[in-house]
């Protein structure tokens, strides 16, 4: 840090700092570090008040985004579970005789995605429709049984997903002898086409949110610029780098944040912990398997460094913006 | 050690603060800087902290052009020079002792090497016993004092002063004065801005004095960083 590159000879004897090793160095710049980290922790915790409602702002601008994300995953856990019940079917050709119905289904179950083929024969398949859909005379009008046999297909649990289930259709409309394949996927298709557009908003409302958690963040550390005003000076007149000089603000935004975030968290689980009772009963009348899942550590981890890193974002913004502001012009009067 | 060639500085069309200024300071000199008030003194002293950039003319302190010195660059040329202002410019939310320290501290160097220098700065200037009050108890005698500690804390070559008696009694004046002299023995180049004449004449040293941002005494010609004392 200390090293001058165009070190003047006569500076020398002036600047043991610098003939030091660069171990020293490096231990003394991490101290240095330390105690600015420690200082800055320090002047927040003397603030109380000022701070915790910095951190409320924070708390709740973080909180609401990821509480959206929260219920839009649980929601996605839905979809991918109403996804079991998809079902493949496919209609054989009219002339097709039974034997090679026979080998199709054989065929399609030795495939891997594949659990369980069930073949509906096309006399079975008539005699149901007729029991089920009251068209009973009408059939009989009927010369020849009008329908083909059928294969309904329940793909594996890896291939459930709607890219794994189109996959399964176009490989067995290609097979010779079938005639159609239907896969009621619409509803599903539906229920992901709202859930993308949700998780669109969601990333709309996490960055404007982010942006005031910035801007919060930029305007509190700016305030403490000001009233560090001498210090600033005395450290740029005595040669501290606008590296010196930022780093306690940098620290500062970066607590800001990790306050936040430890607040967002805390809303977090206190809302669910209040929305978990009627979730459950709303779930259970649905007779779905919905569950809003709270976060994790590694997601309460991930909170609390994206607060911190927009803490640390506000505090760069703020000093880009004011420290250069200060110069110590003004101190050595007329 | 500080050499001024044909130093111009203008602040607008209509004032300019210094003209063609031409002097130079050697290693271990200690002069004083005099002239009316608004005749230049402390844009002299800004220009050699690079508070301010010369309009014209060349600046070296140390053999460094200062003219276009990139502005990353200004922070290392301060660290080599100490400077004591008339209202010393102490911090009230820390003791002498981090007063002190400010200048090793943006070096980064060590916590042992901080504390044996911070003390040794305090006990030239005999404030040894008061490094853990903080400087607003101080008298304002002391807390010059403790100023000048701070300016000379990383031994740096050149010191600067502006009006560093300007709140002092005589007693008080003489002896801050003499400090500077000892400074000076020790090779340190002294510039003193200062209008107390009398002070001037006691000490008896080299004088430049400005007039209306013109150089009218004791400009000699260039010392060069090599002709030596």
């Amino acid at each position: 840090m200390a090293t001058d590159p165009r070190r003047k000879p006569e500076a020398a004897r002036g600047a043991a700092a610098s003939r030091s090793p660069w171990r020293q160095q490096a231990e003394s710049y991490l101290n240095h570090h330390r105690k600015v980290a420690r200082d800055s922790a320090a002047r927040l915790w003397r603030n109380p008040v000022a701070s915790s409602m910095t951190w409320a702002v924070m708390g709740v601008a973080l909180a609401l985004p990821v509480a959206l994300l929260l219920l839009l995953t649980s929601l996605e856990g839905v979809s991918a579970g109403w996804e079991s019940s998809a079902r493949v079917t496919a209609y054989l050709e009219l002339e097709l005789p039974e034997d090679r119905a026979r080998e199709l289904r054989e065929e399609i179950a030795s495939d891997g995605r594949v659990t369980e083929v069930e073949l509906v024969s096309r006399d079975q398949a008539l005699a149901e429709f007729r029991t089920s859909s009251g068209l009973k005379e009408a059939l009989d009008y009927l010369d020849d049984n009008p329908l083909p046999h059928t294969l309904l297909i329940t793909p594996e649990q890896g291939a459930r997903s709607q890219a794994g289930v189109e996959g399964l259709v176009s490989f067995i409309q290609a097979m010779n002898g079938v005639e159609r394949v239907q896969v009621d996927l619409g509803w599903l298709q539906r229920l992901n086409a709202m859930t993308d557009l949700l998780a669109r908003a969601v990333w709309a409302l996490s960055l404007l949110l982010a942006a005031a958690v910035v801007l919060v963040i930029g305007n509190t550390v700016r305030l403490s610029i000001e009233s560090r005003r001498d210090e600033i000076l005395v450290a740029k007149l005595v040669g501290g780098t606008d590296a010196f000089v930022r780093r306690p603000f940098l620290y500062t935004g970066a607590w800001f944040g990790l306050g936040g975030g430890v607040v967002a968290f805390i809303l977090l689980q206190l809302s669910l912990w209040w929305l978990s009772g009627p979730i459950e009963r709303l779930a259970g009348l649905y007779r779905s398997e919905f569950m809003l899942n709270g976060l994790n550590v590694d997601g309460a981890l991930a909170l609390i460094i994206v607060a911190m890193l927009l803490g640390w974002l506000g505090a760069w913004v703020a000093v880009k913006r004011h420290l250069d502001d200060i110069e110590p012009g003004e101190i050595a009067g007329g | 050690m500080i050499e001024f060639r044909q130093v111009t500085k203008r602040y607008d069309s209509d004032h300019t603060a210094l003209r063609q200024v031409n002097f130079g300071l050697d290693r271990g000199e200690l002069a004083f800087l005099t002239g009316h008030s608004g005749a230049g003194k402390s844009t002299l002293l800004k220009l050699i902290m690079v508070m301010e950039r010369p309009s014209a003319g060349e600046l070296i302190v140390g053999g460094q052009v200062l003219n276009r010195l990139p502005r990353r660059q200004i922070p290392y040329i301060r660290r080599h020079i100490g400077v004591v202002f008339q209202n010393h410019q102490l911090l009230f939310d820390r003791t002498v002792y981090d007063n002190v320290a400010m200048p090793l501290e943006v070096m980064g160097s060590s916590p042992r090497d901080t504390g044996r220098r911070v003390r040794a700065a305090l006990d030239k200037v005999g404030l040894l016993s008061k490094e853990k009050m903080n400087p607003m108890q101080l008298s304002g005698g002391e807390q010059q004092r403790v100023g000048i500690a701070r300016a000379v804390v990383n031994k740096p070559p050149v010191l600067l002063a502006d009006e560093p008696t300007g709140n002092l009694d005589p007693a008080l004046s003489a002896d801050i004065m003499n400090l500077f002299g000892q400074f000076s023995q020790v090779g340190v180049t002294v510039l003193i801005a200062t209008h107390d004449i009398a002070l001037i004449n006691e000490m008896g040293r080299r004088t430049l004095t400005l007039d209306h941002g013109r150089l009218i005494a004791g400009g000699q010609p260039f010392a060069g960083g090599a002709s030596g004392h």
